[in-house]
């Protein structure tokens, strides 16, 4: 069988051993997009999720990844900030992001700690990105920005406020977990995101 | 909710897992590439990988043990041992590593917490701090817990968090490797005035102490490795104890 091609998103920051690590876990095989013209190279895109929000959307704009994103239609994953920049705006640095879904990204104000790091709960709705995967189940989280619910939520999660976990957008997905780190079940979540469209 | 984390911890010098009691008498306790695939099938939600190789070529088989190690779990990876330098903590992020933890380093240039911060995220600094119980209450002690530092434990912790520390590693030199218990009051002190999360670290011996440093002593996490080593109990066997004094874990 054909190795799936994943295509890692380069924005010039955060450490993407862990994304690559786990994709190769599962059989797939990754390339760096780091032009537009990239994308027509692989078969699905995964923005990884390590960074600040305002320096990941100007680098995206300088290399003009920016668009050819919005335009892709292959299955595409944002992780944790990745996910955050398929919205509308982000308080992280006060910015406009790729607009595909119009929510925005707000810093936590709550009690507990922030950033809200480690293994919490997930409410999961059907959706074929969480296939054999139980409802309930544990991810890892680091983030100190959410996603209020919306529309595009298929995945809940509670930190103090309700916070959306999963969106999907038509062939747009994002995750504000880690599911290179998220033990077999984040594995199990790639897998499904390899799987989509096949 | 939050689980508490259970955290295994690997001592590695020239590419084998080693433990001792109170930091000395190293005995060699396996395959750390084994002992992580193990640990990562039974449950631990984090690795921890020391270094304590003191030599040029110890360093260099540790890298590559990290790689292997990154390639072969999907947790949380901190690396440690003998960081001194962002460029060291690079090298250790590209071969895998997600956080990487500084000790002695960080007392002697406590700058370097706050250039790590700004370089690779709050969220990617450990400081480990080695406490011990001395005629002056809990004092902060170096190099492998062979120096008193005259520092205090409690501002210490405080002082790395301001400086930008993402998370607190703090092993009780007193009760390390004695598997009598966690030291409980400094545990909760720290946790208590810190707003990042504190793992709790030496004198893990049966399931009860980790339910005991993480309720009592309000640790975030709990780390231990000579009884995970040995096989006392396995990860699954403290979580399903930690489950049933309804304590959150994943499971």
């Amino acid at each position: 069988m054909r190795k799936i091609k994943v295509g890692i998103v380069q924005y010039g920051a955060g450490n993407q051993a862990s994304v690559i690590n786990a994709l190769e876990q599962i059989g797939a095989i990754t390339m760096p997009v780091n032009v537009a013209t990239d994308i027509d190279k692989v078969d699905k895109l995964i923005i990884p999720g390590v960074g600040h929000a305002g320096k990941a959307m100007a680098a995206l704009r300088q290399t003009g990844l920016d668009s050819a994103i919005c335009k892709s239609k292959i299955p595409l994953l944002g992780v944790c900030l990745g996910m955050q920049l398929l919205g509308r705006s982000s308080s992280e640095g006060n910015i406009t992001c790729l607009e595909i879904a119009d929510y925005d990204t707000v810093k936590f104000n709550v009690t507990l700690k922030v950033p809200h790091i480690g293994w919490n709960q997930v409410r999961l709705r059907e959706n074929p990105l969480f296939h054999a995967i139980p409802d309930n189940e544990w991810f890892y989280f680091v983030h100190s920005y959410y996603i209020p619910n919306s529309k595009y939520s298929i995945a809940k999660c509670t930190y103090e406020v309700e916070f959306t976990a999963a969106v999907q957008l038509a062939n747009f997905w994002g995750v504000q977990f880690h599911p290179e780190k998220s033990g077999k079940t984040g594995l199990r979540v790639l897998k499904n995101f390899i799987e989509l469209c096949k | 909710m939050l689980a508490k984390r259970i955290i295994p911890c690997l001592d590695v010098k020239n590419g084998r897992t080693v433990k001792g009691v109170n930091f000395d008498n190293l005995v060699d306790a396996g395959d750390p590439v084994e002992l992580a695939a193990r640990y990562y099938a039974d449950g631990a939600d984090e690795l921890v990988l020391l270094d304590i190789s003191a030599t040029i070529e110890g360093r260099e088989t540790f890298i590559e043990i990290v790689r292997s190690v990154a390639k072969t779990i999907a947790i949380p990876f901190t690396v440690g041992g003998g960081i001194s330098s962002t460029e060291q903590a690079e090298k250790l992020i590209k071969a895998g590593a997600d956080k990487v933890s500084i000790n002695t380093a960080a007392i002697q240039e406590p700058r370097l917490i706050g250039e790590l911060a700004e370089e690779f995220g709050s969220q990617c600094v450990v400081v480990a701090i080695d406490t011990m119980l001395t005629k002056k209450g809990w004092e902060v002690v170096s190099h492998a817990g062979t120096k008193p530092t005259g520092i205090m434990t409690v501002p210490w912790a405080r002082t790395c968090e301001l400086l930008g520390a993402g998370e607190i590693l703090l092993t009780s030199h007193t009760s390390d490797g004695t598997r009598e218990g966690y030291a409980i009051d400094i545990t909760r002190k720290v946790s208590q005035t810190l707003r990042i999360p504190v793992i709790a670290s030496g004198g893990a011996g049966q399931p009860a102490h980790f339910a005991e440093v993480l309720s009592k002593g309000m640790a975030d996490a709990a780390l231990a490795a000579g009884v995970f080593h040995y096989g006392l109990f396995s990860i699954a066997h403290v979580k399903e104890y930690l489950r049933k004094q309804n304590i959150a874990v994943r499971y």
